[in-house]
């Protein structure tokens, strides 16, 4: 196997012995401790009144016009990263050719600003 | 990899080694964060004094709370999402033993080193996210509900500028890879002086600050703990778990505190370069083994000085409203983060 897929698979040890240990602490808690469920320990916690109607109860998910900005930018994160690790071989040329992306994502930004999307409905 | 000991280990006892390291480098960062800031000096901040009695002025109290913990009784609401309530809490811990995968601790002293160590330590760690978000979404209650909805706005709004300010440091350096840009700080130069070699900190203020502010808002401490509003939420999405769970939340929200203190100290402040001693050496296979020891050691330290300020700020701030946190992201942090990418990546080419 190359270095490069080894240290990949380095990863894949860490996350399965994060697993393991996080099952050895909760399977020792399932041994010692009590288990005496009740209906009122059972219901959804809502400070001591009892919970009206589901918990999964409709609300307004206000930043529904941020998350689709947050998907543009990071588009061009992605963009950005290998021309920042390379940028002296690019040089002049490159840079402006990535100016001019970033000031047209900026443009964007501030578009959105105007229209009022950045405000809190 | 290769690993430079007297014996020759097999590949298995390598990894064995390393995830032993690996749990070490989690815990251990842990363990010290929450006793030290979180017991005692918000303690002495408020004029008390904090845990006591277990252990000289108390510090035993970990392993006290751990046993408690041990013994509470693991409650699933009736009306939850039992299977995935139950996975929430593994999914934060198992994403911050994946974000210590990336950090090197020493010329060798590392887990992996690959060469776009930044992308991975970036992508890896909005992952706890999704944990905090599966566990306010089963627990079918309201107030976790909407602690997991916070979080999920949280997470748009200071991943951006956590990335873009990262940005400035990869031009500087001009490499994604972490040792790489480890090296560059200790070998760099200001002005023909290399006294402190050249620690981005100082070319990259903005970028650090931003990146520190981002990583608080990440990491959902005060001011940014609006998903875990004790006064008005409940603790958000961890209303509905006690026990072991609530523990693992508990221990993976100081580990992650850790951890990214690590990356920023790797990203800014020269990783595992002592300061104001490098030996004049030129590249990664001179530096001499001892650093592999003491390499850690100065991380570690420089760990404690960043959650330090992280837990500074969260003891003193009170809490921003939702939508002064999304405008804050939105008009201020970003086009500061851009126009740091554009006046770094200028100097660069130019200068």
């Amino acid at each position: 196997m190359s270095l490069f897929l080894r240290d990949y698979l380095n990863v894949v040890w860490f996350g399965l012995a994060a697993v393991l240990v996080a099952g050895l602490l909760l399977g020792l808690a399932a041994a010692v401790r009590p288990s005496r469920p009740t209906r009122e320990k059972l219901m959804a916690y809502e400070s001591g009144v009892d919970p009206v109607g589901m918990g999964w109860s409709q609300s307004q998910v206000r930043y529904y016009v941020f998350a689709l900005l947050f998907v543009i930018f990071d588009v061009e994160a992605v963009f950005i990263f290998p021309w920042a690790a390379s940028i002296e071989r690019y040089g002049v040329f490159g840079l402006i050719t990535m100016l001019a992306f970033i000031i047209l994502l900026l443009d964007g930004l501030v578009y959105a600003w105007k229209r009022g999307l950045l405000r809190w409905v | 990899m290769i690993v430079q000991l007297a014996v020759e280990v097999p590949y298995w006892g390598q990894s064995l080694l390393r995830v032993l390291g690996g749990l070490v480098a989690v815990l251990l960062p842990a363990g010290t964060i929450v006793y030290l800031f979180l017991f005692k000096m918000m303690s002495f901040m408020q004029s008390r004094l904090g845990p006591m009695e277990a252990g000289p002025f108390g510090s035993m109290q970990l392993f006290a709370e751990v046993g408690k913990w041990l013994q509470k009784e693991d409650i699933v609401p009736e009306n939850a999402d039992a299977r995935i309530y139950k996975i929430a809490p593994i999914i934060v811990l198992v994403s911050t033993f994946l974000l210590v995968v990336v950090i090197p601790f020493g010329p060798d002293a590392w887990f992996t080193n690959f060469s776009a160590g930044v992308f991975y330590a970036l992508a890896i760690g909005s992952v706890s996210v999704i944990g905090i978000l599966v566990a306010g979404w089963s627990s079918a209650n309201k107030y976790s509900l909407l602690g997991g909805l916070r979080a999920a706005g949280q997470l748009i709004a200071y991943e951006l500028p956590m990335v873009l300010a990262v940005v400035g440091v990869v031009i500087q350096a001009g490499s994604m890879n972490l040792q790489d840009i480890v090296m560059a700080q200790n070998t760099g130069e200001i002005f023909g002086w290399s006294g402190i070699g050249f620690p981005f900190v100082l070319t990259q203020f903005v970028g650090f600050l931003i990146f520190m502010i981002a990583v608080q808002a990440e990491l959902t401490q005060a001011p940014f703990d609006m998903p875990i509003a004790e006064s008005e939420l409940v603790s958000g999405y961890m209303t509905e778990y006690s026990g072991f769970r609530f523990l693992m939340f508990f221990i993976g929200e100081f580990a992650t505190a850790g951890v990214f203190a690590l990356i920023a100290s790797v990203l800014f402040l020269g990783g595992w370069g002592i300061p104001f001693s490098w030996f004049g050496w030129e590249t990664i296979d001179q530096v001499d083994n001892w650093m592999n020891i003491v390499g850690p050691l100065i991380m570690f330290t420089k760990m404690m000085v960043l959650t330090g300020i992280i837990m500074w700020v969260r003891f003193s701030y009170p809490r921003f409203r939702e939508d002064q946190l999304q405008r804050f992201a939105w008009k201020v942090l970003i086009p500061l983060s851009l126009a740091n990418i554009a006046v770094t990546a200028i100097v660069k080419v130019v200068v």
